[in-house]
C-alpha cells in the first residue's frame, strides 16, 4: 500500500507537468490547428533560464519570472516568424516547421547555456513529508499546486474574460470569429504566448525534481503530445486527465514492471488509444463529408 | 531535347549514374568517398519515404526504427547466430517488412496528426528496445558489426563501399521509378489526393497504403543494414526520433515524391554537418533553421522547383 | 430481379434522422432521378448506397446480391461507380491520369511486376492509357488530356469525374449533380452523355437540381423531403403529384436559392 501510494505521488507529480504541456498543445491546437512540437522546449527554457539567471546572482523568483518572460518571447517569435508565414500549409509541413523550431531552440540553447544537467534548489526545502507510509517531497506539492492554480486560472480566463471568449470563438470557427470582429492574428499570438508561459512555469517548478538540460524538451513534448491525444486532441480537460493518466501509468510501469521502459509507456498508451479509440477519451466521433 | 529528358522515366537513373561515376574523379579521397557512400545509403532510406510519403501521402515520423532494425539484423545475426552478414541484410529487410505489415494496418487507418504521432510512437518504442535490450544489442553503446565477405572477398575500404552503396541506391531508384509510372503508383497517388474517390474507383485503399508502408520499411532496413556493415558499428542512435525527422526532412527538402529529390535531400543533410564540423556547436541550430526555412519558403522542395523552372524556361 | 434494389434504407446522425426508410429500384438502361430540396438527404442516400456510410437499417442489393455494409472499393468491384457533389478529383494528376485511375479494376499487374517494370506493366499502362483517352474524348475533354486536373475549370472537372466513373465500366452509375455549375451548352452536352450512357445498358441514378434536365431524361423520379420518400413515378406523374407541388411551392424560395448557390 505504501509503495502504491508512493507511485501515485510520483505519478501525479510528473503527470501534472505532462498535463501542463498537453494543455499548452491544446491551446495552440485549438486556436490555430497547429501541433507545436516546440512545446517541450518552453519547459526547458523555463528551467534552464531560471538556473542560469539565478547563477548570475539574480534572486530566484525574479530569475524565474525573467525566464518565463523569455519563453513567452520565444513563443511569440515562433508564431510570428514560423507559423504566420506558413499559413495554409499541410499538417505535415506544419509539424516539420515546429520540429525544426524545436531543433533550432535546442541548438541555440546549447550555445547560450551549455550541455550539462542542472538543478534548482527546492522551493521549500527537501525534508520529505510522511503520508500514509509513503513520503512526499515538498516540491511535488509545489508542482501539483502550481499546476492546479494554472488549470483554474486558464479555466477562468477562457470562460470569464472577453479575451478568453475570443480565443474560444477563434478555436470554434476562425472565419466566424473574424467576421464578428475578433483580431485572429492577435488571438493566435496570444495562444502561443500563454502556451509558452504555461510550459515555462512547469519547467521552473519541476526542475528541482527532474533536473533540466538543453534537450529535455523532446520527451516532455512527446509525452505531453501523447497526453493531449489520449484525452482527445483539443479538449482542455482531456489534456489534464491524459497528462495525469500518463504520469500515473509511467510511475506504475516503472514501479511494478520495469523502469527500463518507463519512457515507452506514453507511446504504448498512445498507440493503444489510437487503435481502439481513434478520437481519444473525450473526443467525439466525426463524420467525413464527401 | 532537354525538356523531353526532364520528363523521361529513367532520366533520373542516368543522371544518378553519371554523378556516381564522376564523384571519384572529382573528389578522389577516402574521406569524400565515405561521405558520398553515406549520402547514397541515406538516399536509399529516404527513397522508401518517397514512396510512402511522396506517392501515397502517408507520413511516417518513425521510419528510422526500420533503419535501426536493418542495422541490428546485420549486427546480431552474425554475432549471435553465426549467420552470413549478406543473408542478414536480406533477413533484416524481410523482418522490417513483416513488422511493417503487422503494425501497418491499424496505424495507417489514422490520418494527419494522428498518423504522425502513431508512427512517431512506434519509432520511439523500437529505439527504446534497441537501447534497453543490452544482452542482444549492446545497449546505448551499440555493437560492433562483423566485416562482410562476399564470394571470399572482404568488403573493406571507402572505394568498395562507395560502389556497393551506389549500386544499392541505383537499384532502389530503379524500383521507385518503376512503381511511380505503374498502375500501383497511380493508385498510391490517387489515394493521396482523395481516398474516397480512389476507393470509388475500386482501389483497396488500406491495402495499397500497407504495401507502400512495407516497401518503405524494406528500403529503410536495407539502408540501415548497409550503414551498419559499412561503419562496422550500430548504435540505438540510428533508430532515434532525430534520425526519423532527418529522413522526413530529406524527402521534403529534396522534393516530396521526387526520386532525385530524395537523393538531393539526403546529400544536403549529410554533407551539411560535414561542412559545418568547423562550427560544430552550431550544427543543431543550423539544421533546425534550415528545416524551418525550407518548409516555409520552398515547400515543394529543391528538385521539383528547379524542374518547374527549367520546363518554364524551355517552353 | 432489379439491377439495383434499395430497400428501407435509414441512417441518423446524432439523433437526427437523415434518411428514413427510403427504397427504390433501378433497371438496366434506366435513368432514375432523385430530387428534393437541399438537406432532403439525397447525397446521404448516395453515400449509403455506395458504402461510404453504413446504414442503420435497410438493404442494398445488386442483381440479387446483398451489398449492404460492403466497403466502397468492393462495391466498385461489383459494378457500382459514382461522381461526387463536391468534387473528388486527383488534383495532382493530369486529366488523362485521373481517368486512368478509373481503369484500376481492369488492370491486371502484380506489385512485383510494377516494381521491376516488367513488360506486363508497360503493356498494361499502354492499354489503360488508350482506354482512358477514348473516354476523355467521349466526354469532350480530349484536348486537355495532359493538363493538370487542378488547372481545369469546374465544368470540365464535372465531366472528368463522369469519365473516371465510366472508366470502371460500371453496371450502375450514380451521378451527384453532374450539371451543377454548368452553362446551358455544357448542360446540354451532359444531357446527351447521360442518355448515351443509359442507352448502353447502364442503370443511371441521378441527383440533379436542374428540373428541365431531370424531366427530360428521367425514366422515373424519386422525390425526397426531410429524408423521406415524398413521391415516386414517371416524371409527368411526379410533376403533377399534389404532395410534390405543395412541398415545392412551399419550398419555392429555398429551391431557387439552392439552384443559385449550386
Amino acid at each position: 500500500m505504501a509503495e502504491f501510494l508512493q507511485l501515485v505521488f510520483s505519478g501525479l507529480t510528473v503527470g501534472a507537468v505532462y498535463a501542463l504541456v498537453a494543455l499548452g498543445f491544446t491551446l495552440i491546437y485549438n486556436a490555430s490547428d497547429v501541433i507545436n512540437f516546440a512545446q517541450g522546449d518552453f519547459v526547458m527554457i523555463g528551467g534552464m533560464g531560471t538556473v542560469f539567471l539565478a547563477a548570475a546572482g539574480i534572486a530566484l523568483p525574479l530569475a524565474a519570472l525573467m525566464a518565463i518572460v523569455a519563453a513567452v518571447i520565444v513563443g511569440l517569435l515562433l508564431h510570428r516568424l514560423a507559423i504566420e508565414p506558413a499559413r495554409g500549409a499541410s499538417p505535415v509541413a506544419l509539424i516539420m516547421i515546429t520540429i525544426g523550431a524545436s531543433i533550432f531552440i535546442k541548438g541555440v540553447a546549447q550555445l547560450v547555456f551549455d550541455k550539462q544537467f542542472h538543478s534548482l534548489p527546492a522551493f521549500s526545502g527537501d525534508a520529505p513529508i510522511a503520508l500514509g507510509g509513503a513520503t512526499l517531497l515538498p516540491q511535488s506539492l509545489w508542482v501539483m499546486g502550481v499546476a492546479l492554480a494554472l488549470f483554474v486560472a486558464l479555466y477562468l480566463f477562457l470562460e470569464k474574460t472577453l479575451l478568453g471568449k475570443a480565443l474560444r470563438a477563434t478555436a470554434a470557427n476562425r472565419l466566424a470569429a473574424r467576421l464578428v470582429g475578433v483580431n485572429v492574428t492577435i488571438i493566435l499570438a496570444l495562444a502561443f504566448g500563454v502556451s509558452a508561459a504555461i510550459g515555462a512555469i512547469a519547467g521552473v517548478v519541476v526542475t528541482p525534481i527532474t533536473l533540466t538540460r538543453y534537450d529535455v524538451g523532446t520527451l516532455f513534448a512527446l509525452k505531453g503530445f501523447a497526453a493531449a491525444m489520449v484525452g482527445g486532441m483539443g479538449h482542455p480537460l482531456g489534456a489534464v486527465v491524459g497528462g495525469l493518466l500518463i504520469g500515473l501509468l509511467e510511475a506504475f510501469g516503472a514501479g511494478y514492471i520495469s523502469s527500463t521502459y518507463k519512457d515507452a509507456v506514453a507511446f504504448v498508451v498512445i498507440l493503444l488509444v489510437l487503435f481502439f479509440l481513434p478520437r481519444g477519451l473525450f473526443g467525439g466521433r466525426t463524420v467525413e463529408r464527401v | 531535347m532537354l525538356g523531353r529528358l526532364l520528363r523521361a522515366r529513367y532520366a533520373t537513373l542516368f543522371l544518378l549514374a553519371a554523378i556516381m561515376i564522376a564523384v571519384p574523379y572529382l573528389a578522389p579521397s577516402a574521406f569524400y568517398l565515405r561521405v558520398a557512400a553515406v549520402v547514397w545509403v541515406f538516399a536509399l532510406a529516404a527513397l522508401g519515404l518517397t514512396i510512402l510519403m511522396g506517392y501515397a501521402g502517408q507520413v511516417s515520423l518513425g521510419h528510422a526504427g526500420f533503419l535501426g532494425l536493418g542495422g541490428y539484423a546485420v549486427a546480431i545475426g552474425p554475432a549471435r547466430f553465426g549467420l552470413d552478414p549478406v543473408l542478414c541484410l536480406f533477413l533484416g529487410a524481410a523482418l522490417a517488412g513483416a513488422l511493417a505489415f503487422l503494425v501497418g494496418r491499424p496505424i495507417l487507418r489514422l490520418k494527419g496528426y494522428y498518423l504522425a504521432i502513431a508512427t512517431l510512437g512506434f519509432g520511439v518504442i523500437l529505439a527504446l528496445v534497441f537501447h534497453s535490450e543490452s544482452d542482444w544489442t549492446g545497449g546505448p553503446d551499440g555493437m560492433a558489426v562483423a566485416r562482410v565477405t562476399v564470394f571470399g572477398t572482404r568488403l573493406a575500404g571507402a572505394a568498395t563501399w562507395y560502389w556497393v552503396t551506389a549500386g544499392a541506391l541505383l537499384i532502389g531508384a530503379f524500383l521507385a521509378l518503376n512503381i511511380e509510372a505503374s498502375p500501383t503508383g497511380r493508385a498510391l497517388k490517387a489515394l493521396h489526393d482523395s481516398e474516397v474517390a480512389a476507393a470509388g474507383a475500386g482501389i483497396d485503399v488500406g491495402r495499397k497504403k500497407l504495401a507502400a508502408f512495407v516497401i518503405g520499411a524494406i528500403y529503410a532496413a536495407f539502408a540501415g543494414g548497409l550503414l551498419a556493415a559499412m561503419n562496422g558499428l550500430i548504435t540505438p542512435d540510428a533508430a532515434s526520433f532525430m534520425h526519423s525527422i532527418e529522413l522526413v526532412a530529406m524527402v521534403i527538402i529534396g522534393g516530396l515524391g521526387s526520386v532525385l529529390g530524395a537523393v538531393v535531400g539526403a546529400a544536403f543533410l549529410v554533407v551539411l554537418p560535414q561542412a559545418l564540423t568547423v562550427l560544430q556547436e552550431y550544427e543543431q541550430a543550423v539544421l533546425g533553421l534550415l528545416i524551418m526555412v525550407f518548409m516555409i519558403f520552398l515547400p515543394a522542395g529543391i528538385v521539383p522547383t528547379l524542374r518547374k523552372w527549367l520546363l518554364e524556361r524551355l517552353s | 430481379m432489379s439491377l439495383l434494389a434499395v430497400e428501407d434504407l435509414g441512417i441518423s446522425f446524432g439523433g437526427v434522422i437523415a434518411v428514413d426508410g427510403v427504397g427504390f429500384r433501378v433497371e438496366p438502361g434506366q435513368v432514375f432521378s432523385i430530387i428534393g430540396p437541399n438537406g432532403a438527404g439525397k447525397t446521404t442516400l448516395f453515400n449509403l448506397v455506395t458504402g461510404i456510410y453504413t446504414p442503420h437499417r435497410g438493404r442494398v442489393t445488386m442483381a440479387g446480391e446483398t451489398l449492404t455494409g460492403l466497403a466502397p472499393h468492393l462495391l466498385a468491384r461489383r459494378g457500382m461507380s459514382r461522381t461526387f457533389q463536391n468534387l473528388q478529383i486527383f488534383f495532382r494528376m493530369t486529366a488523362l491520369e485521373n481517368v486512368m485511375v478509373g481503369r484500376h479494376l481492369s488492370e491486371r499487374t502484380s506489385l512485383l511486376s510494377d516494381l521491376f517494370g516488367l513488360p506486363a506493366s508497360s503493356r498494361q499502362n499502354r492499354a489503360t492509357r488508350d482506354a482512358a483517352r477514348v473516354l476523355l474524348e467521349r466526354v469532350g475533354l480530349g484536348a486537355v488530356a495532359d493538363t493538370l486536373a487542378g488547372a481545369l475549370p469546374y465544368g470540365a472537372l464535372k465531366r472528368l469525374e463522369i469519365a473516371r466513373a465510366l472508366a470502371a465500366e460500371p453496371k450502375v452509375l450514380l451521378l451527384d449533380e453532374p450539371a451543377a455549375g454548368c452553362n446551358a451548352v455544357e448542360t446540354e452536352a451532359i444531357d446527351h452523355l447521360i442518355a448515351d450512357i443509359a442507352k448502353s445498358g447502364v442503370g443511371v441514378v441521378l441527383i440533379e437540381h436542374d428540373m428541365k434536365l431531370v424531366m427530360k431524361i428521367s425514366d422515373r423520379v424519386l422525390v425526397l423531403a426531410q429524408g423521406r420518400r415524398l413521391a415516386e413515378g414517371p416524371p409527368r406523374d411526379v410533376r403533377e403529384n399534389p404532395d410534390v407541388i405543395a412541398a415545392y411551392l412551399g419550398d419555392h424560395g429555398a429551391r431557387e436559392a439552392d439552384r443559385a448557390g449550386a
